[in-house]
């Protein structure tokens, strides 16, 4: 028997496997890596009836395409880098059904305001081995995803058993869309070395543009701007912990914004740590987008954090006119509008009789499955 | 950068949902164990809205959950620890220590730069050997990468500087100098540090919990193995039957 997968046809530059992280090992040195723009992959995860610590195909940039090599429910959420099947575009942020044999590629961000980062979410997960309770990918330190590199042509990534079935054209509820932009503003935490930095500087740092360098990656967005000094030079402090949407300003008094693969521990000093809930943007800025710095307290920051993920517990999709009103592994239950007609078909399994049943609108219809088609 | 331990521990805001307590703005024995002592006293605490900890040289990084607890609520619980643990300011070394012991295998094709060293510092290999394997090693934290020890202690003797040209590859287990530092390279990469030997203890295993041999905090100690004995360790390590010897008694 085979294992239902994506076959990778092309990685692009960068295409790597990523949940939700590997915490709690930091004190070893492990970073916790996962997903750069957590809020795409949380929504694409629950759009396509995973739990939200899923693991999904971070794509970077495109380039990239795959193949099914069995039928699935996907959705596509993050940066909008053109995606299609078989050549035709598909929406983000919306369950779309594949057959066997159907390509899906990524092509180029759709315009500078399109993020980096697209998720490639399927129904079941991409179920490659967890290392450290996650399959996130850490190219660096060689952990998770495949072998702990980054994927490569005919690589084929096993999906997960579907445990809560979703129909295709079921979409995120707009208001909840992100909006990655060419002009970004972060909220930030100051501290916990803000004291390092005098009111001219952190004036500085507060009431300019940076620009998002080329040299940006998954440990870090560089920027370029005015300079950040630190007092009496002192940007090297002994090495203490840091946490993912950190600011640090090393010697050059440029700032860097810790992503993802960030390290566990850093000797630079560090002006604030960005609102959880606006690192997503930073993780989708492309080089030459803008980033402006607003303060906000740890609390109101907290507040924000906190209301974001009720959103997410409490989220109801825009469901297609087709809905699933039951599912177990006998039954399955749907209401479907077809021309305008409402449809109720319910489907056994013939576990018992040996044949398969569909009623459609209470009447009775046996179904031939046919092997192999 | 200065030296020492604060009067008091500062609380530090480290974004919305982790907190600093930060002892000094050195690198010493007296503030470390101080950082080692209240990440024991959280973890005795069971506080489930402590998600993870993060020790380092002068400092704890406390990680929380924001569904369960607040800054407020963080930092007066952090603040009674700290109060009710009283700063072991002399006789330290009286506290007990757990040294991890691992074996290295000196010079030759292990640590290719050992004899540049022993030039450096005017004395024999063999002198080198005993004065890096005579000391046991505090491992301040683990950073940088995966099982990464940065360890405090070396004699100034062997203090070498790095090579002018790093390495494009150094092998895994790798024990090298550099200036007044020494390490081990936990997996292959590419490097600057003087090589002396190399350890066939796996440093990083994500297949073991916890997947680094020894903890934060404690200390190691370099033990003179032959090639012989390394190869035999190194073919235990690959059988999942060695463990690394643990002792734990007073400095």
């Amino acid at each position: 028997m085979t294992v239902d997968a994506l076959r990778v046809v092309s990685p692009g530059p960068l295409s790597t496997i990523q949940d939700l992280g590997r915490p709690g090992y930091q004190r070893f040195g492990v970073s916790v890596s996962g997903a750069a723009d957590r809020y795409a992959l949380r929504l694409g995860n629950l759009l396509v009836g995973n739990d939200q610590r899923g693991a999904a195909i971070e794509v970077t940039i495109g380039g990239a395409e795959f193949e099914f090599t069995s039928p699935a429910i996907f959705a596509i959420t993050g940066a909008d880098l053109s995606p299609t099947l078989n050549g035709a575009p598909i929406a983000l942020w919306e369950t779309v059904s594949a057959a066997v044999g159907d390509r899906l590629s990524l092509m180029s961000p759709a315009g500078p305001d399109s993020g980096l980062r697209a998720y490639v979410n399927v129904s079941g997960g991409f179920d490659t081995p967890p290392v450290l309770g996650s399959r996130s990918t850490h190219v660096g330190a060689r952990l998770g995803g495949i072998q702990g590199r980054a994927l490569e042509a005919d690589d084929e990534i096993p999906i997960g058993p579907v445990t809560n079935p979703v129909l295709p054209g079921r979409r995120v509820p707009r208001d909840l869309l992100p909006h990655y932009g060419g002009d970004i503003v972060a909220r930030v935490v100051p501290g916990p070395q803000d004291d390092l930095f005098d009111s001219d500087a952190t004036a500085t740092f507060y009431d300019s543009a940076y620009t998002v360098s080329d040299k940006s990656d998954r440990m870090g967005c560089r920027l370029e701007g005015p300079e950040v000094p630190a007092i009496d030079g002192a940007h090297d402090i002994v090495s203490d912990g840091v946490l993912s949407g950190a600011i640090q300003i090393p010697g050059d008094s440029q700032p860097i914004i810790l992503l993802a693969d960030r390290q566990t521990t850093g000797g630079y000093a560090k002006i604030g740590v960005i609102a959880s809930v606006d690192l997503a943007l930073v993780a989708q800025a492309s080089p030459g987008a803008t980033v402006r710095f607003e303060r906000i307290s740890a609390e109101d920051a907290a507040a924000l954090a906190r209301d974001r993920m009720a959103t997410l517990r409490d989220i109801s999709f825009d469901e297609p006119a087709s809905r699933i009103i039951h599912a177990d592994e006998l039954r399955r239950e749907y209401d479907l509008q077809i021309d305008g007609a409402d449809y109720r078909v319910e489907i056994t399994s013939g576990v018992n009789s040996g044949h398969t049943t569909a009623r459609v609108n209470g009447i009775e219809y046996v179904v031939h499955i046919h092997p192999g088609e | 950068m200065t030296t020492g331990t604060h009067p008091e521990p500062r609380i530090l805001i480290c974004g919305e949902d982790a907190l600093v307590v930060e002892f000094g703005n050195g690198i010493d024995p007296v503030t470390n164990d101080r950082v080692y002592e209240l990440a024991a006293a959280v973890e005795a605490a069971g506080n489930t809205s402590v998600v993870e900890l993060i020790p380092t040289y002068r400092s704890l990084l406390v990680h929380y959950n924001i569904e369960m607890s607040s800054i407020d609520d963080m930092t007066g619980f952090l603040n009674d620890l700290v109060a009710s643990s009283t700063p072991s300011t002399d006789d330290h070394d009286n506290s007990p220590r757990r040294i991890y012991e691992l074996p290295v295998a000196y010079g030759g094709a292990h640590g290719e730069d050992l004899n540049d060293v022993a030039d450096h510092s005017g004395i024999t290999a063999d002198e080198v050997i005993a004065i890096h394997s005579g000391t046991d090693y505090r491992v301040y934290m683990l950073g940088f990468a995966p099982g990464f020890p940065y360890l405090g202690g070396m004699d100034e003797r062997i203090a070498t500087p790095r090579l002018a040209s790093p390495r494009v590859r150094v092998p895994a287990g790798s024990v090298g100098i550099a200036d007044t530092q020494t390490g081990v390279y936990p997996m292959a990469s590419p490097g600057g540090w003087r090589l002396i030997g190399n350890t066939p203890v796996s440093l990083f295993d994500p297949d073991a919990d916890p997947p680094v041999p020894f903890l934060p905090g404690s200390f190691i100690r370099f033990v003179p193995v032959s090639s012989e004995e390394a190869e035999r360790i190194a073919n235990q390590v690959a059988d999942g039957t060695y463990r690394v010897h643990m002792t734990e008694g007073g400095g």
